[in-house]
């Protein structure tokens, strides 16, 4: 029905086809400018991010060295490099950037099914960031209550930006969840409803597998942000005390009373946590497709990849408060969350297996967007490993709000993904500008942040085994903590100072290739999958030329026995046999 | 939180048995000539109103978080119950019957009945106007009475969870609006149909979640 | 192929910083052991599963890396590898889960023979409260704290009278034996954490949480703040100090119940008009300061920073570090004042003083000044008016020379390293802050005009 209801489009897309640079590239509907312009989007946020990181690891590695970075700033610093990185970096590039552009071409569909929506999406999106950074313009600087946001602190004194700043960062986020909704409705619709005739939801790729999955936990968790910043809005603006008991500030009685901080972190986590893996879905996805791909093998176990996606998805709903068992909360419920969050790595063990066991006997090409694919399993494997100290309430006792915390969730969340959108980039980087990238410094780039964030992030955990806290300007003289550590610390900074400095060899390949780079053939890494087979290269506005493209197989016909190609892709059907790599584009 | 979970725990259900149903029991790596036949549509229905549950899915996420909260912060001492007040009956009243009105216009649309659409839609939407209005009322008479919504907890609730409820009707308004405009120049009721079928699932939905939240708000 | 060694060099690497690295827990204070042990249990478990994966994920890369006419095996799934892969993980993830359990059990009951100490946060310090003698807290409320009632205590309750009130961020408590500690904050959250204790609780307003051990040695435990709470969260830092028990007794015993406290006289400003005798011939007859002799203004300081410094000088907190030169000067005067009854007679008299501003001597960059000030602002208050709550003393109107070399000495640990002066201590993070000289002058114009 929805095939023939595409098919009709077609007319529509011949009589609307951009005309101007403005509808082509600024108020664009394709799903593939809406993409770009979310990538950059997100990742030039992102590169702020990671100044502020380096401004801070300054400060930690060398204490009161630099007149710039105060406490004030510093808290400032810490809570928007969390806030950007977790929501408008990799929410956004992941979902609004690679889900947008993934999502039509693999499915085999024309465009997302709601276009005009999906560009307002971008243009929201857009707005909640100019909000965001404007909150370093306010009077009183942006808010410094960390990334958490956590009530009281976060709108009383003592606390940086507990008015301009508090609100224009709850402001930010409230358009934020408005454009992912809508970008977010369009991905799930367009999965369920819009792919090619015989692209069974079984034959899809796995990176749509994360992005659909990812999407809904977004849909779901999402309000619960928007409902706590509500509320937060409510006891800032209007004197209400939802989360906001009886207390001094100051010297001075608030007049507030009865409200409960628990409850805003019960709500925040029941969004903060399904969040981890709207981050980690995608990610994990696409890295299977760029095993399978450079492997040159199928998978392994696609079914189980798939219901493992769907475990996570389901379980992250039930695990939050295990962010909070030294909160406060009821003790008991640490029994609950400490159980559920150890059942969650059942099923991410499982990933990582049929991660390893895809590379066994394949065919394993080494090129740059499988060098961060293997880097994305190493880190991976350990970040996820710490998270089983974490998980386990008892382990928690000691290691929570330390650098052990810090490191964790860096391996997991910061470097694996980033890993993952590196290798993303370099992998569909000839599709999306018809360009190769240097091959050459995309090797340099991996080797220096690969190793380089292992050396920051490795001994981090240890920093946090000595007892050493999170969220501290300056440590000081302390009993526990070894003169060595801090040498550590300094060693640390150097490397991210280091490390943050190698990305610009990623933007300077990024950037130059797009007009130097060599021609890209159409399907240079062999790959099966739908997005591989379009007519032109970049695919042209409506992807697919006339006809839309039919699917016989799965996305992971890899060395198929007894066929002369090492792969086959989708479009081909049971009595074609693969006789040339332009095969897929006879349709 | 167990309300949020329940709510969150159906669509869950609901939605990972549906996809189980559909992987389960296939080899994607076999051959398979039925599954080429296979049209790209999981669901047989318009993406409009696929688009439409999806985000009911996400409103009923917001709702039930916000009962949820409700409920937590109940439990806390200074939590002191509010009267509401007794116009809040007459408001529900208005409100079933908007939503009667609209179903009565969806059948007209359905029927091909284009002449009914008229007064059909004017009603849907003068009561679901009155019912806002109705709601302002409540506060203005609340706050009479020296309720604010600073005053306690359980009015900062209901000022909020009742603008929230209006803020979702205001949207949906703006899409009557949109609608009846059309037909005031002269659409046919084929043109309007998919969208006045589901602005009626969306006031249905609006009428259960206030029956809901008026239910939780009366019985504590 | 280099990316097959590299996992494995880092994989040895891994395991070599783990057993080698000189950063890991601290040596144990506490019954908690058995966090530990679970703690060695997850790293056993997860080590191997991380060794298996990636040792077999370079194997891998080596040999199956791409070669001519090599082709891949093309194999969907392992049904029976895949459960058995499933099963083995359950029982690694229940083999770390179950002693964690146990653990926790442990920790959420706590003994009945526990005695109970509470441990009180506010922005940016530590207080505590002993039961007394009756073993019972008096009552508290949020609602009744003052700079006066810094523990909100409900003046007419019996049970609160002889409650042993620490105003200090030092507590003492007892070897050998288990204790209770209730939590509770004034403010905003905070989190009470000692490394060598393991176990850490957040405070929450409106909530009392707790938290319980047994400390197994003698010694001086730092407690950190460990749930941010503000800019000033990093100095939050207080003592625990583990006696044997007939020193803790003494400790407690010399401590002021609340009944103490209340019935505390106040100072006779006719009493301590003689004693400030000595006083007058450097800080002047109305306390106005004499920068010639070093002496600062003290007329319209605060009473409770005069007389918690003049306690500092008496007890060596302050003016006995070498290069504190005029520190050194004011301790033996400050040891004039025989007891707690002269410092509070003789600030009684200087709080009778005219107030009148200080002459300003030092000029700057009054608008790099005001950028500067706003962190000092959180403390000491947007006009320099100085905060109790918070420990933070007036500034406005003082004399700026004064202000200038005292910042320099915190910066330079010259006051505030004394290990008990919490206060300083605090200061000396925020002084550090301040880079140069430059800024130091710019900062202090600014107070100049408010």
């Amino acid at each position: 029905m929805a095939y023939v209801s595409i098919a009709d489009r077609d007319h529509e897309i011949e009589h609307h086809d951009p005309q101007t640079f403005i509808t082509k590239y600024v108020w664009s509907q394709d799903h593939k400018v809406i993409a770009i312009q979310y990538g950059v989007t997100a990742i030039f946020v992102g590169i702020v991010a990671l100044v502020l990181s380096v401004l801070m690891r300054l400060q930690l590695g060398f204490p009161d060295s630099f007149a710039l970075i105060n406490p004030e700033n510093y808290y400032q610093f810490i809570t928007m490099h969390g806030m950007i990185m977790v929501i408008y970096l990799l929410t956004a590039l992941f979902l609004g950037g690679f889900g947008n552009y993934l999502i039509p071409l693999m499915c085999g569909s024309r465009d997302m099914v709601f276009p005009f929506m999906n560009m307002l999406s971008f243009w929201v999106y857009l707005l909640s960031v100019i909000v965001l950074l404007a909150s370093f313009f306010v009077p009183g600087g942006a808010t410094g209550a960390g990334w958490t946001l956590y009530p009281p602190q976060a709108i009383s004194q003592g606390t940086p930006g507990i008015d301009w700043g508090i609100l224009t960062m709850l402001g930010s986020l409230a358009l934020f969840i408005v454009a992912f909704t809508m970008g977010g409705l369009n991905y799930v619709v367009t999965v369920l409803q819009a792919r090619c005739r015989g692209m069974t939801l079984m034959r899809m790729p796995l990176s749509i597998w994360g992005i659909f999955i990812a999407t809904i936990l977004g849909l779901l968790a999402f309000p619960a942000l928007l409902v706590s910043a509500v509320m937060m809005l409510f006891d800032k603006l209007v004197g209400t005390s939802f989360f906001m008991p009886a207390m001094v500030s100051a010297g001075e009685q608030m007049g507030t009373g009865g409200g409960s901080p628990v409850l805003f972190q019960h709500l925040f986590w029941f969004f903060g946590h399904p969040e981890v893996y709207i981050v980690a879905l995608p990610a994990f996805g696409i890295v299977s497709d760029l095993l399978a791909t450079h492997a040159r093998k199928n998978i392994f176990g696609y079914r189980m990849m798939v219901w493992a996606l769907l475990a996570i998805g389901g379980l992250s709903f039930i695990v939050w408060a295990h962010h909070m068992y030294v909160s406060g909360m009821n003790p008991y419920f640490g029994f609950f969350f400490a159980t559920t969050t150890l059942i969650i790595a059942v099923p991410t063990a499982l990933k990582v297996y049929n991660w390893v066991l895809t590379l066994w006997q394949g065919n394993i090409h080494l090129r740059v967007p499988m060098l961060f694919a293997i880097g994305f399993v190493f880190t991976f494997t350990h970040g996820g490993l710490t998270g089983l100290f974490l998980g386990n309430v008892t382990i928690d006792l000691p290691l929570s709000d330390t650098y052990f915390v810090v490191a964790h969730f860096h391996m997991v969340m910061g470097v694996s993904p980033i890993l993952v959108v590196f290798g993303a980039i370099y992998h569909w980087y000839p599709k999306i500008t018809g360009r190769m990238f240097n091959e050459t410094l995309g090797r340099w780039h991996f080797w220096l942040t690969f190793l380089g964030t292992y050396s920051i992030y490795l001994p981090m955990h240890y920093l946090g085994f000595l007892g050493v806290p999170r969220r501290y300007f300056a440590m000081g003289n302390t009993d526990f903590m070894p003169e060595s550590a801090q040498t550590l610390n300094a060693a640390i900074s150097v490397t991210v100072i280091f490390v943050a400095l190698v990305q610009l060899i990623f933007l300077y390949n990024m950037i130059v290739s797009l007009r130097n780079g060599k021609k890209a053939d159409p399907n240079p890494w062999g790959g099966a999958s739908l997005e591989w087979q379009t007519p032109d290269t970049p695919p042209k506005h409506g992807n697919w030329g006339h006809e839309l493209p039919v699917v016989h197989r799965w996305a992971y016909d890899y060395s198929v026995p007894g066929q002369e190609q090492d792969f086959t892709p989708q479009t081909v059907s049971a009595d074609e046999v693969p006789v040339g790599r332009d095969h897929g584009m006879e349709h | 939180m167990t309300i949020t979970l329940v709510f969150l725990g159906a669509i869950m259900v609901t939605v990972i048995s549906w996809l189980l149903k559909q992987t389960l029991n296939t080899e994607p790596w076999v051959s398979d000539p039925a599954a080429d036949a296979v049209s790209g549509t999981s669901l047989d229905t318009s993406n409009k109103t696929m688009g439409l549950t999806t985000f009911l899915a996400v409103a009923t996420s917001i709702f039930a978080l916000f009962i949820s909260a409700y409920t937590l912060r109940m439990q806390e001492p200074d939590w002191r119950p509010l009267a509401e007040p007794a116009l809040l009956w007459f408001n529900t009243a208005i409100l079933v019957l908007a939503s009667i009105a609209y179903h009565w216009t969806r059948n007209a649309a359905v029927s091909g009945n284009t002449a009914r659409l008229k007064p059909g839609l004017l009603i849907s939407g003068v009561l679901t106007i009155m019912f806002l209005g109705g709601q302002l009322i409540a506060w203005q008479q609340l706050i009479a009475g020296g309720f604010y919504v600073w005053t306690n907890p359980a009015n900062a609730f209901f000022y909020l969870l009742t603008a929230v409820h209006g803020v979702h009707l205001l949207g949906g308004l703006w899409v009557w609006a949109r609608c009846t405009t059309k037909v005031w120049t002269g659409a046919e009721a084929d043109s309007v149909r998919l969208s006045i079928e589901l602005c009626t699932v969306y006031w249905h939905f609006l009428l259960l979640v206030w029956i809901v939240m008026f239910g939780v708000l009366l019985s504590t | 192929m280099p990316i097959a060694i590299v996992l494995i060099l880092l994989t040895v690497g891994t395991l070599l910083f783990h057993f080698l690295s000189p950063w890991t827990f601290t040596p144990l204070a506490s019954n908690w052991s058995q966090i530990d042990d679970t703690i060695n249990i997850t790293f056993w478990v997860t080590g191997f599963v991380f060794v298996a994966v990636n040792l077999f994920m370079a194997y891998a890369i080596i040999k199956f890396r791409a070669r001519k006419g090599n082709k891949a095996v093309y194999d969907p799934e392992n049904k029976k590898l895949e459960t058995w892969l499933t099963i083995l993980t359950s029982v690694g993830v229940a083999a770390m889960l179950t002693p964690g359990l146990f653990v926790w059990g442990d920790f959420v009951n706590v003994p009945d023979d526990a005695i109970e100490v509470e441990a009180v946060g506010q922005q940016w310090h530590w207080t505590y409260r002993y039961p007394g003698n009756d073993g019972e807290f008096g009552t508290v409320k949020s609602e009744l704290v003052t700079d006066d009632n810094p523990f909100g205590m409900v003046a007419d309750d019996p049970a609160g009278q002889d409650d042993v009130l620490i105003f200090s961020p030092e507590v003492h408590i007892p070897l050998d034996v288990p204790i209770k500690f209730n939590l509770r904050s004034k403010d905003v959250l905070h989190d009470f954490a000692v490394a060598q204790f393991r176990v850490k609780m957040d405070l929450v307003p409106g909530m009392e949480t707790y938290l319980w051990l047994t400390p197994t040695k003698v010694g001086t435990y730092e407690v950190l703040c460990e749930e941010l709470c503000g800019i000033a969260h990093h100095t939050m830092r207080g003592s625990v100090v583990v006696d044997e028990q007939e020193d803790f007794d003494a400790w407690v015993a010399s401590q002021p119940t609340y009944a103490d406290v209340q019935n505390t006289v106040a100072g006779d400003a006719a009493v301590g008009a003689a004693q400030y005798a000595v006083c007058a011939a450097c800080h002047g007859q109305q306390g106005e300061g004499l920068q010639a002799l070093n002496a600062p203004k003290l007329a319209g300081q605060e009473a409770w920073y005069l007389k918690r410094q003049l306690q500092n000088y008496k007890s060596g907190l302050r003016g006995t570090h070498d290069d504190d030169i005029f520190g050194k000067q004011m301790a033996p005067m400050a040891a004039t004042l025989a007891n707690d009854a002269a410092v509070a007679n003789v600030v009684a008299h200087i709080q009778t003083f005219p107030d009148n501003p200080a002459a300003p001597s030092i000029d700057g960059d009054v608008a790099n000044g005001a950028r500067l000030y706003t962190v000092c602002a959180y403390c000491h208050g947007g006009d320099a008016q100085g905060i109790q709550a918070i420990n933070a003393p007036r500034m406005q109107g003082m004399t700026d020379w004064y202000l200038a070399t005292q910042l320099k000495n915190f910066r330079a640990g010259i006051r505030g390293a004394h290990p008990q002066d919490f206060y300083g201590k605090q200061m000396g993070f925020m002084g550090r802050t301040v880079q140069n000289d430059q800024s130091i002058n710019d900062l202090i114009a600014y107070i100049n005009t408010l």
